[in-house]
């Protein structure tokens, strides 16, 4: 029986990256210097995504939400054999934390129903929080899997699917639809058909061709766009106000070796090493 | 749901059972849970939900909390997202606590982010340290006293983030687990148990574990904030405890060089190097590691390099922030103290 897929998917920058070279003269990270990428375990989400396709036939959403140069990880979405890509883009849902994502995806997922099954990466390299799945699910008022490694069966309105604990692995039932969170434990990622590429390479939003002074792209080239009013999003529960969490400071871990410092090998000495690092953050 | 500000609200731990007892995590929280009630005069309050759960709570009490909410029902014998995310709520809106802490466990991290969907309220991921302090909005100016500050790396580990809600209470955040110290038990102390039995229908428990498979903790060097590595210096297989030790007191991973690995000190799957894992801790302690280039390659962009060797001209200190020339025998037991006393 077929199914409706939708993935989300995320462009991030990539903090693997992040090195000496990357740092700045102060120590803060110079976000310029290091390339946007897909985010890793939203490529292992799209993968599962497309295997079920493959297994039972359906259809494969993706969306994701960003600045209009997020676009790129669409394309990537339709070389690997994505059916429909969705950007939602708006000014208005800048500095969202995750209860804001949540809510402006719960409102996009809405927007692309029908669904079985909702997708996601389990967390984003960026902040790392792996908290936008479950908020999402809790959105959508959909159960969850999270930290899921592998899907055994989809069948008879149920999915059973291998998920990650703390003390090993488990393997859970539950029905349709529900919403999954992938590990990198997941079947690597397939590469973009090169066929894909040539056909959807030039796939693009109605807004960005306008910009570049074209006309609109044919329907199967279209990345459609979506703002806030057109998911029908409350904008008072989007961007920054609709974000409880705020940024009160943030300090930069300096990544050159330069100072050393030795170390009387004393209990004075370390104790004020240990100090020295519970003060810094670097230990707890 | 209705958010409401309770300044004089208790500060929560969840308390994760797990098996019939009480997960480690739950207890570190417990001390950290500890000092933040005392600096806001509260209670501290241990959250536990399952089945049949009320004796866990004296362990909760005497680990420091002044009262526990036991919600008992038999649909919460094993965990399940949407049934414990519905008792959670259903007690957090009755009592209103200004704090609820959870660890960042797979539980923790499943089960938080769904409470705070349902009641609209702040939470902040995996943070490493928890304080109180007061706050200036810096558009409206209006400060805000005594808020829980979130602090957490970000980016990669590239920086440290303090976040804080003004509104969405409670403030909620889950922690990383052995980052907090584990309190002493104190026998005969006492606390009140406050059991209620959650509004839950067999309907509520969505989803079914068909089957467990228990797996060896695997090493995992490329996800750890902070690796305490051993080389040929460590001496034997035995005094390996010692880097374990702490390692432990740090919630560490282990690593080790290739010579450690070699003359069969440790299995090569905590290999540190070229021909091992390539590392980019917070923290890197290096124990009586020389520091050939092979080793430092796979260590060298770790943001901090703590080394201890007796041979002052070791390359290691070469990349080292902090290096200390002496025997590890002597230097690591002092700092496993230091570090158990949070100087």
């Amino acid at each position: 029986m077929p199914y409706n897929i939708v993935v989300l998917a995320k462009q991030v920058p990539d903090t693997k990256a992040v090195t000496a070279k990357a740092m700045k003269d102060d120590g803060t990270v110079n976000r310029q210097a290091l390339p946007a990428i897909f985010n890793p375990d939203d490529l292992y989400a799209l993968e599962l995504g497309l295997t079920l396709k493959d297994s039972y036939g359906g259809r494969v959403t993706v969306i994701t939400m960003g600045p209009p140069q997020a676009a790129e990880i669409l394309r990537e979405s339709l070389y690997r054999g994505a059916d429909k890509v969705v950007l939602v883009t708006d000014r208005r849902a800048a500095a969202s934390d995750t209860l804001a994502t949540s809510y402006i995806l719960s409102c996009a997922v809405r927007a692309a129903a029908p669904f079985d099954l909702v997708i996601c990466g389990r967390q984003a390299i960026d902040g790392d929080t792996a908290q936008v799945g479950p908020q999402l699910a809790e959105k959508l008022g959909l159960p969850q899997m999270t930290y899921v490694e592998s899907v055994e069966s989809v069948s008879g309105g149920k999915i059973t699917a291998r998920r990650n604990t703390d003390y090993g692995a488990e393997v859970v039932e539950g029905p349709l639809p529900m919403l999954l969170t992938i590990t990198d434990k997941a079947k690597p990622p397939r590469y973009p058909a090169m066929k894909r590429v040539m056909q959807f390479k030039k796939a693009t939003t109605a807004a960005a061709a306008a910009a570049a002074g074209k006309t609109p792209p044919d329907d199967h080239l279209l990345i459609d766009e979506w703002n806030l009013d057109h998911i029908k999003a409350d904008v008072d529960r989007c961007g920054q106000k609709g974000s409880p969490t705020n940024v009160k400071r943030i300090q930069a871990i300096v990544l050159t070796g330069s100072s050393y410092k030795q170390i009387k090998p004393n209990q004075e000495g370390v104790e004020g090493l240990i100090h020295e690092l519970i003060e810094d953050h670097t230990i707890g | 749901m209705d958010n409401v500000i309770n300044r004089r609200g208790e500060v929560w731990v969840f308390i994760e059972a797990v098996h019939g007892k009480v997960a480690d995590i739950s207890l570190e929280l417990l001390s950290k849970g500890r000092e933040l009630a005392d600096t806001l005069h509260v209670a501290l309050a241990g959250m536990l939900l399952g089945k049949d759960v009320s004796p866990l709570a004296r362990t909760v009490i005497s680990r420091g909390a002044d009262k526990v909410y036991v919600g008992d029902h038999p649909l919460l014998e094993r965990y399940q997202a949407n049934a414990y995310a519905k008792a959670a709520v259903e007690l957090i809106a009755k009592h209103h606590p200004q704090i609820v802490i959870y660890g960042a466990s797979a539980i923790g991290r499943d089960l938080a982010p769904r409470i705070a969907s349902a009641m609209r309220a702040g939470l902040t991921a995996d943070c490493t340290d928890l304080e109180i302090g007061d706050h200036e909005d810096p558009v409206t100016k209006e400060v805000h006293k005594d808020l829980l500050y979130q602090i957490r790396p970000a980016f990669g580990g590239n920086i440290i983030a303090t976040i804080v809600n003004t509104w969405g209470w409670p403030q909620m955040a889950t922690v990383r687990e052995g980052v907090m110290r584990m309190p002493d038990e104190v026998a005969g102390r006492t606390g009140d148990v406050i059991t209620a039995r959650p509004e839950l229908a067999l309907a509520d428990v969505i989803t079914n574990v068909l089957g467990e498979e228990p797996r060896e903790h695997k090493v995992n060097l490329k996800g750890a904030r902070v690796i305490v590595a051993g080389g040929s210096g460590v001496g034997s297989k035995d005094n390996f405890k010692l880097v374990y030790d702490l390692a432990n007191v740090l919630g560490a991973a282990v690593g080790a060089s290739r010579a450690a690995v070699d003359k069969g000190f440790i299995d090569k799957a905590h290999q540190v190097g070229q021909t091992g894992t390539t590392v980019r801790p917070a923290l890197y302690i290096a124990l009586g590691i020389s520091g050939q280039v092979q080793h430092r390659a796979g260590m060298d962009e770790s943001a901090k390099v703590v080394a201890i060797n007796r041979d002052p001209d070791a390359p290691i200190f070469s990349i080292a922030h902090y290096g200390v020339v002496a025997d590890l025998n002597d230097v690591v037991p002092m700092m496993i103290r230091a570090i158990r006393k949070r100087v």
